[in-house]
């Protein structure tokens, strides 16, 4: 589904990534671990299409594609999805009227005529329910006054709404209590299907009890080190990642 | 009798003086100004960010024309709807089903003098050249008690080249009366005119007066407007600003609150573009105590227009227990946008809740990048949060139909698709 290979990419000048590789098929799960400062949102920035970061080397083809091409809003039509670490709050923007108007562009660039109020408005409580959102928050301005978990909940229930084939989870479970943790994970499950992806960037082991990933990544210094099963991921949280650095003298 | 000397105004030199039924005492006043004032520069305070040399420079005439139809400048549809082409009335444009309780005269109508204006005009170049050179203008008393259901729509339209239109507005809300009027100012045709307009509103005691105002004259009019607003005990009063277009235009809006336990609300909102200058003054004077008043301008300025904001709240000597809020927010959209902005309050009593702020900043880009990965254009995420924005003012209006006619000019305008 997406083919990353040798990825460098810079913030003001400073490389960030530094020779990224990945590979992620559908219907897969891929974590991606690591210390503070190793990459893990730059490489989710990269992929969404920030501006501020630029890629000086390497490559990102999403099915076919070559993602590093695209606007960051074809990006997001061609089924790309990120939730973001820090959602934004937007005062005055409706929540779903906005994801109405994403929804449509979207089906306009597949060709497809827009979604009807009524099947929109039916998408909208089924959704909500799967993270548990409050129907009224759904219609409230985009994150404004949302608490920590709330906002992390609509992030899902964007991603519920938008359908995508790929997303890509920053630190979704940071800061989320362990009621928060279960509903975010427990509605990225039930979204699971064999033709789409999940890439979680977290800190923590903690979510991968909940959503049980078929790789963990760890990155270090811009660059995947070490790729393992799930248990790797335990490893980690009992071990550290000072392990790593001495088994593979970096 | 109108020809001025001893100064360097020109634009009123092809203009005839007023016919219309005004005080001896404010024609002579007017006059006087005008004789002895000069076209104020920047360095006078008042007009320090708005230079009028423009202004100056035009001979503007007056000439009664027609215009075929107002379909495009149509606000609402209400049966009480005055239409004036450069000051002038249009009985052909305007209907005058009147319900109980309005009246409506005009002053080329009107038998009586003029009551005394209320505005200065001393030293005010633009009130003195209405107040000599009037075209016409109107007179509305919402009878005691009376609940005005439909809006009083004015439209005011300018055609032609260099003319000016001099208009005066004068409303009587009178006792425990409810009303909303709706203005409309609009560029039918021609270059350089200039609609300077002043209104005099009286709000009774206990009424309850609503202006929704929208200004969508042409980049190449002018427009000067000043209200002078008397609020008694009990009153509520509300205007709305919209300033969708225009090519310089500046708002004098002055409310004098003069009786115990009134409500003051005035809300702006103006988007400019391409050489557009909007400035709004505003004023809201306490005199008494136990009033409020609630103030919310706020404007979106790309290209390189400049937008001008100075509110001032007085809270005189004696006037405790004044709750006075007032804020001012602009984005700009373009390094060469620029904003003028000045809150002011001068308090002179002790007890008081007063607040004022001032906001610029630009667009949010976290928010349109937010709004871009959920596959939202550029434009559709950049018009979103712009119009969020601005809604918070638009929600300030209560008649929809006033709200979807700001919704059609703005995307007429802007190319807004919300």
């Amino acid at each position: 589904m997406i083919e990353i290979i040798d990825l460098h990419a810079s913030v003001e000048g400073k490389e960030i990534l530094k020779g990224l590789t990945l590979t992620v098929n559908p219907g897969e799960v891929h974590a991606i671990m690591g210390p503070n400062g190793a990459g893990k949102s730059t490489l989710a920035s990269v992929l969404a299409g920030r501006e501020e970061f630029e890629v000086t080397q390497g490559s990102v083809t999403f099915e076919v594609k070559d993602l590093l091409e695209m606007e960051t809003e074809d990006r997001a039509r061609e089924g790309v999805f990120l939730a973001f670490q820090y959602p934004v709050e937007i005062p005055g923007v409706s929540n779903v009227n906005f994801l109405k108007t994403a929804i449509n562009e979207i089906r306009e660039h597949k060709g497809e005529d827009p979604i009807s109020a009524k099947d929109f408005m039916a998408m909208v409580r089924e959704k909500s329910a799967l993270v548990e959102l409050d129907s009224k928050l759904a219609s409230r301005s985009v994150n404004e006054g949302f608490s920590g978990g709330e906002k992390k909940r609509n992030e899902i229930f964007q991603m519920a709404m938008l359908n995508p084939k790929l997303s890509i989870l920053d630190e979704t479970d940071s800061g989320l209590d362990i009621d928060a943790l279960r509903i975010v994970a427990n509605g990225v499950n039930k979204l699971k299907t064999p033709n789409n992806a999940t890439i979680i960037i977290t800190h923590y082991q903690r979510l991968l009890d909940y959503i049980v990933p078929d790789f963990v990544h760890v990155l270090y210094n811009g660059k995947i080190v070490k790729t393992g099963p799930k248990e790797l991921a335990l490893e980690l949280e009992e071990k550290g990642y000072d392990w790593i650095k001495e088994e593979l003298a970096l | 009798m109108t020809v001025i000397e001893g100064n360097n105004i020109s634009f009123t030199e092809k203009l005839k003086g007023t016919s219309l039924p005004i005080q001896q005492e404010d024609l002579a006043t007017a006059l006087e100004t005008l004789a002895v004032t000069s076209m104020p520069t920047t360095r006078v305070e008042a007009w320090k960010y708005t230079r009028l040399t423009k202004i100056g420079k035009v001979n503007f005439t007056n000439e009664e024309v027609a215009v075929n139809s107002i379909d495009n400048y149509r606000i609402c549809a209400s049966e009480i709807t005055l239409v004036f082409v450069n000051g002038h009335y249009s009985e052909v444009l305007s209907s005058r089903q009147l319900p109980e309780g309005v009246n409506v005269e005009l002053i080329s109508k009107s038998t009586h003098q003029l009551e005394k204006t209320s505005v200065k005009l001393e030293g005010e170049i633009f009130n003195a050249t209405n107040t000599a050179f009037l075209n016409d203008g109107v007179i509305i008393r919402i009878a005691a008690n009376a609940v005005i259901e439909q809006p009083i729509q004015m439209v005011h339209i300018l055609k032609g080249d260099h003319v000016i239109s001099n208009f005066k507005t004068i409303i009587h809300a009178e006792k425990f009366s409810k009303a909303e009027i709706v203005q409309g100012f609009f560029t039918d045709e021609g270059t350089s005119n200039f609609c300077n307009s002043i209104s005099e509103i009286n709000v009774a005691e206990n009424a309850h007066l609503t202006i929704n105002k929208i200004q969508y004259e042409s980049e190449e009019s002018f427009h000067i407007s000043t209200e002078e607003v008397q609020q008694a005990t009990d009153s509520n009063f509300k205007i709305n600003t919209f300033t969708l277009n225009g090519g310089l235009v500046r708002n004098n809006l002055h409310i004098n609150v003069n009786g115990k336990n009134c409500e003051s609300h005035l809300n702006g909102a103006y988007l400019l573009k391409n050489k557009q200058h909007v400035d709004n003054h505003s004023v809201v004077d306490h005199k008494v105590p136990n009033c409020e008043s609630h103030e919310l301008y706020k404007g979106v300025i790309d290209e390189n227009a400049t937008a001008v904001f100075n509110g001032k709240v007085y809270v005189r000597p004696d006037a405790q227990k004044i709750n006075a809020f007032q804020s001012n927010a602009n984005v700009l959209l373009s390094d060469n946008a620029t904003i003028y902005s000045k809150p002011e309050l001068e308090i002179y009593a002790d007890d008081v809740k007063c607040s004022h702020g001032s906001t610029t900043g630009q667009l949010d880009e976290e928010a349109v990048f937010y709004l871009r990965a959920r596959g939202l254009s550029e434009k559709s995420a950049r018009q979103l949060v712009v119009s969020a924005f601005i809604g918070e003012v638009i929600e300030k209006v209560e008649n929809e139909e006033v709200v979807t006619f700001i919704n059609k000019k703005l995307k007429e305008r802007f190319d807004w698709n919300i």
